[in-house]
């Protein structure tokens, strides 16, 4: 029963998000770690998202219509091109021959906002399986 | 003998008591995996949101597609193409840039309606047998 589906595609989506706020922690936790050159300097990850082509997509006659499931997967995680942010401390312990420091390419607004719309599309995949789960519920009452 | 068994099986036919509730139901059941995919993929690059049609899905319940007979191992029983089968694509209010037409908040709500239309079948549905059962006991 293709309803039974609607949990392989969310468990997905939860899974894909899950690995989106991984890398938001991992940004943001990393957000003040400096170095004193550009090669050792942290940078931001982020995952990117593919949709997973399925039969759901194909002509009904092509393929058994709905056997297999959809949703996302996470093609990868790249790490982010953004410049670093160097800053003139020349009393810092990091600071190379010139007095910079190399910050993270970290945007800690953006990761800010990334943290909440991957924790409301958790909730989202959450809300959608719970529906499912009543429907699914209602159908083993059929007859009684 | 064989007669009154033969008008038995005409008279308790699943498929005319039932009517289009089973049918109705496994539309909602394939709709609510259409869309929980299009919510699942509202973050991904590029991906457009789809739907199915009801009226699409009924036509084809209504008049079910022709097959050709096979008589031999060779053969391939070939058949039209159905229309319920019919995914397409939805029409975006305001498309992202990244080129993803998924609109959550519509989704949510496409799909919401969906499990509370899934539920009127399933109550049509359980009308359907209470009243089977009922006839078969043969009292009130």
């Amino acid at each position: 029963m293709s309803l039974y589906n609607v949990f392989n595609i969310t468990g997905t989506g939860m899974n894909a998000q899950s690995i989106r706020l991984n890398t938001t922690a991992s940004n943001l936790a990393n957000a003040q770690t400096v170095a004193s050159s550009v090669n050792e300097t942290y940078k931001a990850r982020h995952p990117v998202f593919s949709a997973i082509f399925d039969n759901a997509f194909l002509d009904k006659d092509q393929q058994g219509a709905f056997d297999a499931d959809g949703g996302v997967r996470v093609l990868g995680i790249v790490e982010s091109e953004a410049p670093y942010d160097l800053r003139y401390e020349p009393y810092h312990p990091m600071a190379d021959e010139e007095g910079y420091v190399t910050y993270p390419n970290v945007n800690v607004v953006e990761e800010m906002t990334n943290m909440i719309s991957s924790s409301r599309s958790y909730q989202m995949n959450v809300e959608l399986m719970n529906t499912a789960k009543t429907m699914a519920q209602r159908v083993l009452t059929l007859g009684q | 003998m064989n007669q009154f068994y033969l008008e038995l099986a005409m008279t308790i036919s699943f498929a005319n008591a039932l009517g289009i509730h089973p049918s109705a139901m496994e539309f909602r059941a394939k709709r609510a995996e259409v869309i929980a995919n299009n919510l699942v993929n509202a973050d991904t690059p590029g991906y457009q949101a789809r739907d199915m049609r009801f009226s699409d899905a009924m036509k084809s319940v209504a008049s079910p597609s022709v097959t050709l007979r096979t008589t031999r191992n060779g053969h391939i029983g070939g058949k039209l193409a159905s229309p319920s089968s019919d995914l397409l694509y939805r029409t975006p209010l305001q498309p992202s840039l990244d080129g993803n037409t998924v609109d959550p908040e519509i989704e949510e709500t496409n799909y919401m309606r969906n499990a509370l239309e899934f539920q009127a079948s399933f109550t049509f549905l359980n009308g359907k047998f209470k009243g089977l059962s009922s006839a078969i006991r043969g009292q009130n």
